[in-house]
């Protein structure tokens, strides 16, 4: 509780401006020992929300555990939770902390940073509108603080507050935070994070938390405290896309029947048309009903009773939308899902599926790919385990009303439920496109009549005669671990030393931009390595000679790529070594972890590599070294005149 | 002040959570029941239910543990607000406990809490095989309180257990529960003293006249001020009531709630006095004074 001075105002003035307050729920990620412990502690004591009785307890465990400085308090302790856990040092689980100033209540989600970190993050963040994530200044940007970073993105939560902790260790250098600051923006551009704010800090001495700090003139923005007491958060909620789930009907008596819920989003007005789905069934709104009142108008996060003009059936689980403004309505949805528990998320297992009131039986469709929390990169899965994330598509028992979580959260987020345990087991996001996306055969889908296309005024024959090369895709396809792309950088260097446009399409690559909704089943592979063609084409069509390394395991969909960019402007190499060999240079573990059943349809283990008949050239590369292996390219590209006009091209 | 830009005082948007989380509970059990204690917090819990349901009736009944040692400003409260209000209120009382002779002097305050609180407690909910409870703790209360989920999970024998707690997300709650389990919902969660003090103060919500300082018999022992509140209460030799101005922060069982000395009459005041207090709610409960950690052992126990 906030201890507060009365010779200032009277306590009405007090309780009128205090009654008025916004509520700001922020999330606090760091990494065990980053401070931030320290920091909630500092906050909550700069607040005066600190009695004397609990500041006298910390101040005696402070000398038996705690971990500053003789005479110091270690306000770490205010925050700890459990007696057990105390005990140990180590905090699990999210706790919720409060304390309020003049302008709003603060709801702190205090997450822990290790072990079960993606479960409890994620659980903490649900209900977070801020993040602060924190970095120790002597470490900076370290792997923990991507995985921050990342879960904080994939939970939607749209202000971050970078805490550059322990300024005072760093001598407060405004270089060690311009270094930090610029390390971190360049990595998060990948992620969808728009209001990143950096505050240099101590919390152990309270430097720029609550007060402006002295010891760092060089800063010019607020402090951590002003700043959560400031941003702009009121343009958060989806006041747009009206969506009512019902929770519960009410009929008192029979001359009353009400649709009690909570306004998911958007605002609803007397009078309006709804929609009730699934049914699809109309009336119009007759009355807004609160203990409180009638309402004119109402609007999310309001908790309030709908009467309808008509006798339409509604129950609890449907949901009330304008008929001008629908989510989706399907049985399958692909979503981002965050694993939770210990037994893994399998298919061939039902789930209940809980979205807004509405309860479903959920399976999974198909794993579409697993995300590295730590690296961001993508990769096949056969399951989810503990602590992973995953794209899935789910095939569900009812359809589900929804919109993609980005949009509109209340309406697009769910969790699962196992149905032996009861447990929650998983949190899912789902994703735009949610409603299934085309499965059909792109590479024979013809573009639409209508679209003409436009020929460029400059010729092939000009393109050649400007840089002295007639474009080409180098195709290089083999197993992981058959050293295709080594190959192709090396290559790449060797032509651009020798003045040649080039550049390299690299699957991996391209599976973290274009390609970056693509999973690692037949159909995603088929269809990265489509758009990939499609790049190709159009680099060859620039007159660029491109190097293009994939797994490309299937010989028709290879047949396709060529076809695409044409028969005459692919060079096929087949990159090969005995299995062994492929897996003994594995780097990444995938076989591995295929053996083991966690990537599916891995070629070469779980899935067929349908090795190229015909191919330009075949490098066994245990055999050859990789210099050699770019001489043979080299020469075959030379011999089918690639290089007009030139002896040699190395 | 709500139409200004579609925004809601940050009241506003505890009492549409709580509210949610009411209706949850309703519409997702067979037999839930609201847990009334009298106090400040169940005032509030009830008025937020009322709202949930409105023009309906609460479609569950209340139901107070007595252990017969309330004060009796408490129990003629319960009395005249249930009945005015028209709600279905059950009172249970552990009649094993009655006829052992249990009471707070002679069984001390721990055996006197846990049979005639925790395992009565048991009792009711066995005997009406409630599947939820409601209850008005919050989480700032306490520090072992923080983590507490919304929907916390019990066991069959209404055990809670800190790893068997389920992940809470959103406003997603998990409803599923085995027969003979149940959960212990808590809409208050996210409410601090200052905002339950501030909604009473803002809805008129009738509370308990203890809560207000007036003139009362009390005595002081190991520094309490305990209230004589009838002839059960036993006075130690040389002890003499006095009569003081105070009133109560909490209420309990009287011979283990403490007083404080105050001249606070109005809520305003109230508000004012707990805004300028040096020390913690939960100073007045005597309960607690034994060890830290005590209320999670209280809890694992099946105590809130
Ligand atoms: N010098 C310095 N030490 C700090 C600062 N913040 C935290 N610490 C210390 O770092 C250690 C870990 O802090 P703690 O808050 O427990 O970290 P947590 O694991 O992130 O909660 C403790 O010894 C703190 O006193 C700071 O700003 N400066």
């Amino acid at each position: 509780m906030q201890q507060v001075d009365f010779s200032q105002e009277d306590i009405h003035t007090y309780l009128a401006r205090h009654q008025r307050k916004e509520l700001l729920r922020f999330l606090t990620c760091g990494s065990v020992d980053d401070g931030k412990s320290t920091l909630i502690g500092r906050l909550l004591h700069d607040t005066k929300m600190i009695y004397e009785d609990q500041l006298a307890a910390v101040k005696r465990d402070s000398e038996k555990v705690g971990t500053t400085g003789a005479g110091e308090i270690d306000l770490a302790l205010l925050t700890d939770g459990l007696k057990a856990e105390r005990e140990q040092g180590i905090t699990i689980d999210v706790a919720y902390r409060y304390f309020s100033t003049d302008r709003r209540k603060f709801i702190i989600a205090d997450t822990p940073g290790h072990e079960q970190y993606t479960r409890n993050m994620a659980t903490g963040a649900s209900t977070c509108q801020l993040a602060i994530i924190l970095i120790d200044a002597r470490h900076g940007v370290m792997t923990q603080t991507r995985r921050h970073s990342f879960i904080v993105s994939l939970l939607g939560i749209r202000h971050v507050v970078v805490a550059i902790n322990k300024m005072d260790l760093v001598d407060y250098s405004r270089e060690v935070f311009e270094r930090i600051k610029e390390e971190y923006t360049g990595f998060v551009a990948k992620l969808e994070l728009h209001d990143v704010t950096f505050i240099p800090m101590s919390a152990l001495k309270g430097d720029n938390v609550a007060s402006k700090s002295n010891t760092m003139p060089w800063y010019s923005g607020p402090p951590l405290l002003d700043h959560l007491e400031t941003v702009h958060i009121a343009g958060d909620r989806n006041l747009t896309d009206f969506r009512f789930p019902v929770q519960y009907v009410l009929r008192p008596n029979l001359n009353f029947r009400g649709f009690a819920g909570t306004i998911a989003s958007g605002v609803l007005r007397k009078g309006d048309e709804v929609m009730v789905l699934p049914s699809g069934k109309r009336s119009t709104v007759k009355s807004i009903v609160t203990y409180d009142g009638e309402l004119e108008e109402a609007f999310a996060p309001q908790a309030v009773t709908l009467t309808l003009a008509d006798e339409v059936d509604v129950s609890r689980g449907d949901m009330l939308v304008f008929p001008d403004d629908q989510p989706h309505v399907s049985s399958e949805i692909e979503a981002m899902v965050v694993w939770m528990a210990e037994q893994p998320f399998v298919p061939g297992r039902p789930y209940t599926l809980k979205s807004t009131t509405r309860q479903v039986t959920a399976e999974v469709a198909s794993f579409r790919y697993g995300v590295d929390v730590n690296t961001l990169e993508h990769r096949p899965i056969a399951r989810l385990a503990l602590n992973e994330v995953g794209h899935v598509q789910l095939s569900l028992t009812q359809p589900l009303a929804f919109d993609p979580y980005r949009i509109n959260a209340a309406t697009g987020a769910f969790i699962l439920i196992d149905r032996l345990t009861n447990n929650t087991v998983g949190a899912g996001m789902i994703l735009e496109g949610g409603a299934g996306k085309s499965q059909g055969d792109v590479w024979a889908t013809e573009p639409a009549a209508r679209l003409k296309l436009r020929e460029s005024q400059i010729t092939p024959a000009e393109r050649e005669q400007r840089y002295g090369q007639l474009p080409v895709t180098v195709l290089l396809v083999g197993l992981t671990g058959s050293g295709k792309s080594q190959i192709a950088y090396a290559l790449e260097r060797r032509l651009w030393d020798a003045g040649r446009a080039v550049t390299v399409l690299y699957g991996q690559n391209m599976r973290q931009g274009l390609n970056r909704d693509l999973g690692f089943t037949a159909d995603d592979r088929s269809e990265n390595l489509r758009r990939s063609a499609e790049v190709a084409k159009l680099m060859n069509d620039a007159g660029i000679i491109t190097i293009a390394a994939f797994v490309a395991p299937h010989a028709a969909v290879r047949e396709k790529a060529k076809q695409l960019i044409g028969p005459e402007r692919v060079l096929e190499v087949f990159c090969t070594a005995p299995i062994e060999v492929l897996r003994s240079r594995d780097k990444s573990g995938a076989y591995e972890m295929a053996d083991a059943g966690n990537i599916a349809q891995m070629p070469g283990v779980t899935a067929a590599f349908e090795e190229p008949k015909s191919p330009d050239l075949v490098l066994q590369t245990d055999q050859i070294s990789v210099e050699d292996s770019v001489n043979r390219i080299l020469e075959v590209m030379k011999s089918k005149g690639y290089f007009p006009n030139s002896s040699s091209a190395s | 002040m709500i139409r200004s830009g579609y925004n809601l005082t940050h009241l506003k948007v505890l009492e549409a959570e709580s509210i949610h989380i009411i209706r949850e509970v309703a519409a997702e059990f067979e037999r839930p029941v609201m847990l009334y204690s009298i106090g400040k917090d169940s005032a509030v819990m009830l008025r937020l239910a009322q709202k949930a349901f409105y023009p309906g009736r609460l479609p569950f009944p209340l139901l107070h543990v007595d252990t017969t040692w309330k004060f009796k400003a408490m129990i003629e409260f319960r009395d005249r607000y249930c009945r005015e209000q028209g709600l279905d209120l059950k009172v249970w009382t552990n009649q094993e406990g009655i006829a052992q002779g249990i009471n707070p002097f002679d069984s001390g305050s721990k055996k006197h809490t846990d049979i005639m609180k925790t395992a009565a407690l048991k009792q009711a909910l066995n005997h009406y095989q409630f599947d939820a409870a409601f209850g008005g703790a919050r989480r700032d209360e306490e520090k072992s309180r923080a983590k507490e989920r919304v929907y916390s999970f019990r066991d069959r024998l209404h055990q809670w257990d800190p790893k068997n707690q389920r992940p809470e997300l959103w406003n997603l709650y998990n409803s599923k529960v085995n027969k003979g389990e149940s959960i212990r919902a808590f809409p208050l969660s996210n409410w601090t003293e200052l905002d339950v003090w501030q909604y009473v103060h803002l809805e008129n919500i009738p509370i308990v006249p203890l809560y207000f300082a007036d003139v009362r018999p009390v005595v002081e022992r190991d520094g309490t001020l305990i209230m004589v509140d009838d002839e059960r209460m036993r006075l130690l030799p040389g002890e003499v009531p006095m009569m003081k101005k105070v009133r109560f922060r909490t209420l309990g069982c009287y011979p283990l709630t403490g007083a404080i000395e105050s001249n606070a009459t109005t809520l305003p005041e109230i508000i004012e006095e707990m805004l300028l207090a040096r020390n913690s709610e939960r100073q007045g409960r005597v309960i607690d004074h034994d060890e830290t950690g005590s209320m999670e052992q209280k809890k694992r126990e099946g105590y809130f």
